[in-house]
């Protein structure tokens, strides 16, 4: 039998949401054509916020991979418009063709509304919607560059609060007096433009623009006052359209957005419609929360055995997801006749609570500052919950008011009663989660995210579903084991990464102010750690805190037991010469060196020099052309070779000539960990690089690059990464992989380790040998950094002139 | 600790500046290594220059707030108290450093023998 035909027009979040439901219900009913403008599926929009302000990466906010699409068997239809619907004919016309349709969705929510003033069309000026316009303003903050947001709603503060992270320097223009006035009222307005302010966003309240100039490109903004304010980039966030044009055409009954009734159908009777673009008694709605519900109700009339439930229009909350900005409101909080309110204060903590009431009941509540109480509030004010006159006197300090001292987190969900709700955006309640928790066993957030959607969208309620997960289960709880950099911070070395360059973080302090660090300078674990992340993000700019590397680093030789250090000097690809070798035995004899020895990594070691010798031994050593090893870094550590083709009988090429050129071209970077690599001339493999960092085995059609070996507290072969028939492509390829470690690895992660957290040898591939372009980048890359980094630190020391007060005692001056 | 112990006098040691800020210097008196360091606060701090775990050069460690951690073994010391700190036990002599008025560094040491 021939399923029936569905068309969905929008792969957004109700259109997602709804696919979930219906194939939830039934995965068979339908033969499923998805169309989306955007050349991509459904992710979570709402998070666009923490992309565009660095805290997320998009990878982390799409929720409709296209696996799923796939295993689900439906037709993807992706950067494709729908120009029209042919009602008559049931059809609809794409881009590239026609499709017929049984049953047609319209989800295809709404479009950002550009004012019409002159100038608008101009390069640099854009909405706030997708991931274009995203990756738009990312691409826009270069240093010193100005944005102006026109609009100080929800959306407009988010992308303000963004850009400023990412150093913008911002201007808001908002028309009316305060800022979010639909949501707030003037006091929280006034909280909230404080604590902008405080951030260094400059606020321009009751600013009518006037016109936007520039050649071609943005160059500014006037206002109706005649201030000019420059500008290379200006986002307009003033509010959102219902996107109906095709629905009108179509000749479907519109009003603002498409009329349906409560199961969601059109005034034609095959086509349904959800999400931002509906209109429903009158209600355009801006927010997941009804949308989801929509979605639900629309996925069980299409399944008409399970058709039960009716939409309802239902109040919706608010919150700003800007980080450090505790702000929600819900209801109506207009003054008017028969109206109380109960105002709290805290000013040195920045709190402002006000409740509304009429009659008995609570009708709106705003919260600034502490918002921990908002989900109890909205629950009260759904319910139209009747408040005794003694619950009155206390309500303000909401549900944890026991005897006045407010209870722990925990003890507040467990007051909470079971419909409280818990996620806004899915409609979750307590009672739903816990549940969920008790018959499926579940002990994670990521669990009860998959099973019940709580947590999913917007993520503020993330902390409260943890609390009910460490109320339910105890001490079987594991709150979730973020891999901290130390006790000195939450955050993971992931987010640090990742903070310090969309934040344009340059110091060791700056990352801590920033990034809330809970110690004042840090420990022994984060400060390399930061040190190296700085180090390798800004090569060039930033200036090495020498008393954040461990003592082998910052004096450039190792520590040994005694507290006297071993020197090695670099032996390129494993070659000397007898001046080299001279020069040793004279300095050996000089210093009185204790001991001398070959190490594992085909070079000499001379062990038990005292630190006030360290720069007279390198000052000889110089002198002979050597130069340091850095047998003590988290850097380039030896280039191991066998002789190879200029004399083994069975080599294949010039294994110790290419060990040579990598180890110049890379020597002296810094690393995330020691980096180890090895030439062998052919594969009985003489040189051990298959255990090796990065090896290359050379063949008789060319060279095999190995990498992800390891031969220490974990032994283990390298994988075979590509072949090349060139020595030119044997490098770029070593570089390339060196540099994406260098950019992804976290400090002490060696490159076995980095590789097996981005998902093996085969993502380096697709990285590195799939993806020519960003190989040549990534090798352009590394060259630019090593311009900073090839000074002999020997040298360096032994002029005398860096670090001279490392190397001298103190006297006593009587 | 008010007063001074009779055979105790206030040395003279070195400019603040001598000492890197986060880092330390090292001083050799009688035989005994001592260890002076300079917090980012400038505030300075003088132990004696033996890790209690195996003997380990702390002059050489990562200084942090007011902490040492030690280059050998990363046991972490309280720079004014000479206490190991965590999980670890131990003890370290501790000697009266501050910095005077001019900026130079004064140590409280045994008198010369
Ligand atoms: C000197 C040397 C031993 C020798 O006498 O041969 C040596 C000495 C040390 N190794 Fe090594 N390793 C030496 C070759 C190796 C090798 C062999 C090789 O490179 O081919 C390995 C196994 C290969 C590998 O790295 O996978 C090796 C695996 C380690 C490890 C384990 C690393 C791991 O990820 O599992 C450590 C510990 C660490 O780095 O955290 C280590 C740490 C050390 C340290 C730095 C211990 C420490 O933390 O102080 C030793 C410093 C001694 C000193 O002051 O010089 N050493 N070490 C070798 C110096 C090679 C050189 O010329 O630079
Ligand atoms: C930055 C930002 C932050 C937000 N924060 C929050 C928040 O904190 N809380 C909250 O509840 N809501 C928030 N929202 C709103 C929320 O994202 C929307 O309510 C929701 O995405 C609407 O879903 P939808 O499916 O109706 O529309 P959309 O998600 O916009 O999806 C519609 C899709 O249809 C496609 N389309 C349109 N026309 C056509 C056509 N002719 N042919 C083919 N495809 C078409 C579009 O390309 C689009 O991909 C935020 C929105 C933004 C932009
Ligand atoms: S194996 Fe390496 S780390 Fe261990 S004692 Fe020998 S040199 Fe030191
Ligand atoms: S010697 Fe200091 S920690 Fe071991």
């Amino acid at each position: 039998m021939s399923r029936e035909k569905l068309v969905i027009i929008g792969a957004g979040m109700a259109a997602g949401r709804f696919l979930e439901h219906l194939l939830d219900a039934n995965p068979d009913a339908y033969d499923i054509t998805l169309f989306n403008a955007e050349p991509r599926g459904t992710y979570n929009r709402i998070m666009l916020s923490p992309v565009l302000s660095g805290e997320k990466s998009y990878e982390e906010i799409v929720t409709h991979t296209d696996d799923w699409y796939a295993e689900q068997g439906i037709t993807c239809r992706f950067g494709e418009r729908i120009i029209s619907v042919d009602r008559a004919n049931k059809t609809v016309l794409g881009e590239k063709g026609i499709v017929a349709y049984d049953k047609l969705v319209i989800a295809t929510g709404s479009s950002p509304f550009i004012i019409p003033m002159p100038g608008h069309d101009l390069s640099g000026v854009l909405a706030y919607r997708d991931l274009e316009d995203t990756n738009g303003m990312i691409d826009a903050c270069q240093p010193g560059a100005k944005a102006v947001v026109i609009g100080g709603g929800l959306l407009g503060l988010e992308a303000a609060a963004g850009l400023r992270l990412r150093g913008m320097d911002v201007t808001v223009l908002h028309l009316m007096p305060t800022l979010m006035e639909r949501q707030l009222d003037p006091s929280a307005g006034y909280l909230l433009e404080k604590e902008l302010a405080d951030r260094g966003i400059e606020i321009r309240t009751g600013a009518n623009s006037k016109e936007i100039y520039g050649d071609g490109k943005v160059e500014g903004i006037r206002l109706e006052d005649g201030t000019d304010i420059p500008a290379n980039l200006i986002v307009m966030a003033v509010g959102i359209r219902p996107s109906i044009a095709i629905a009108k055409e179509a000749g479907l009954d519109v009003g603002r957005g498409i009329l349906v009734d409560c199961k969601m159908k059109t005034s034609d009777p095959s086509i349904y419609s959800v999400g931002e673009c509906v209109e429903f008694e009158g209600n355009c709605y801006g927010l997941v929360a009804p949308l989801f519900d929509q979605a639900k109700v629309l996925a069980n009339a299409l399944i008409a055995e399970a058709d039960d439930t009716d939409f309802v229009h239902s109040e919706t909350a608010t919150k700003l997801k800007v980080t450090g900005v505790d702000l929600f409101s819900a209801g109506d909080f207009a003054d008017g006749e028969g109206r109380d309110e109960i105002v709290f204060r805290d000013p040195a903590r920045g709190i402002y609570k006000r409740l509304v009431l009429e009659g008995d009941k609570l009708v709106g509540a705003v919260l600034y500052g502490e918002t921990a109480d908002g989900a109890w509030f909205f629950d009260k004010i759904k319910k139209g919950e009747e408040i005794g006159a003694e619950d009155r006197a206390t309500l303000i300090f909401g549900q944890s008011y026991a005897g006045g001292s407010p209870l722990d987190p925990m003890a507040a969900v467990a007051a909470l009663p079971d419909e409280a709700e818990i996620c806004g955006c899915n409609g979750i309640s307590k009672g739903q989660i816990t549940q969920a928790i008790d018959e499926k066993g579940l002990s994670d957030v990521e669990g009860v995210r998959a099973c019940t959607k709580a947590s999913g969208s917007c993520g503020t309620c993330t902390g409260l579903v943890e609390s009910l997960l460490a109320w339910k289960l105890g001490d079987a709880f594991a709150a979730p084991a973020k891999n901290a950099v130390c006790g000195c911070t939450e955050l993971g070395h992931d987010e640090v990464r990742r903070l310090i360059v969309s934040q344009r973080l340059k110091s060791v302090p700056a990352v801590m102010q920033e990034l809330s660090w809970k110690t004042s300078c840090g420990c022994a674990k984060c400060r390399p750690a930061l040190n190296y992340y700085l180090l390798a993000s800004w090569p060039g700019e930033y200036v090495d805190d020498n008393q954040s590397r461990f003592i082998n680093e910052r004096v450039h030789a190792n520590i040994q037991k005694d507290g006297t250090y071993s020197v090695v000097p670099r032996a390129w690809g494993g070659v000397t010469t007898a001046a080299e070798l001279r020069a040793v035995a004279d300095v050996v004899d000089k210093y009185d060196i204790p001991m001398v020895k070959y190490t594992g990594g085909q070079r000499i070691d001379m062990l038990g020099v005292k630190k006030e010798d360290l720069p007279g031994v390198w000052a000889d050593l110089n002198e002979a052309g050597m130069v340091s090893g850095h047998a003590y870094g988290k850097s380039l550590r030896t280039v191991k070779t066998c002789v190879g083709s200029e004399w083994c009988r069975v080599g294949t090429q010039d294994s110790t000539g290419l060990g040579i050129k990598l180890e110049k071209l890379m020597w002296g970077s810094w690393t995330p960990h020691k980096v180890k690599l090895a030439v062998s001339g052919c594969p009985r493999n003489c040189a051990e690089a298959t255990c090796k960092d990065i090896g290359v085995v050379c063949v008789d059609s060319g060279y095999q690059i190995h990498i992800a070996g390891a031969a220490g507290m974990e032994v283990r072969a390298t994988d075979h990464l590509t072949t090349v028939t060139t020595e030119e492509e044997a490098i770029e390829m070593c570089a390339a992989v060196l540099q994406a470690y260098r950019e992804q690895g976290f400090y002490l992660e060696r490159i076995y380790k980095w590789t097996a957290r981005i998902g093996g040898a085969e993502k380096v591939h697709e990285l590195i040998v799939d993806d020519v372009e960003n190989r040549k980048a990534l090798f352009e890359r590394f060259k630019y950094a090593q311009q900073f980094s090839q000074d002999d630190p020997w040298a360096e020391r032994a002029s005398g002139k860096v670090d001279a007060h490392e190397f001298k005692t103190l006297e006593l001056v009587e | 600790m008010d007063g001074m112990a009779p055979f105790e006098r206030w040395f003279d040691i070195c400019e603040l500046s001598d000492i890197p800020v986060r880092g330390s210097r090292r001083l050799e008196k009688d035989g005994m290594k001592i260890a002076i360091f300079r917090t980012s606060d400038d505030r300075v701090f003088a132990v004696e220059n033996r890790c209690a775990h195996k003997g380990g050069p702390l002059s050489e460690g990562i200084v942090h707030d007011c902490a040492v951690t030690c280059p050998l073994h990363n046991w972490v010391y309280d720079l004014s108290t000479g206490k190991a700190q965590g999980g670890d036990e131990g003890q370290i002599r501790t000697f009266p450093a501050e910095v005077r008025d001019g900026g130079r560094v004064h140590l409280r040491l045994a008198m010369a023998s």
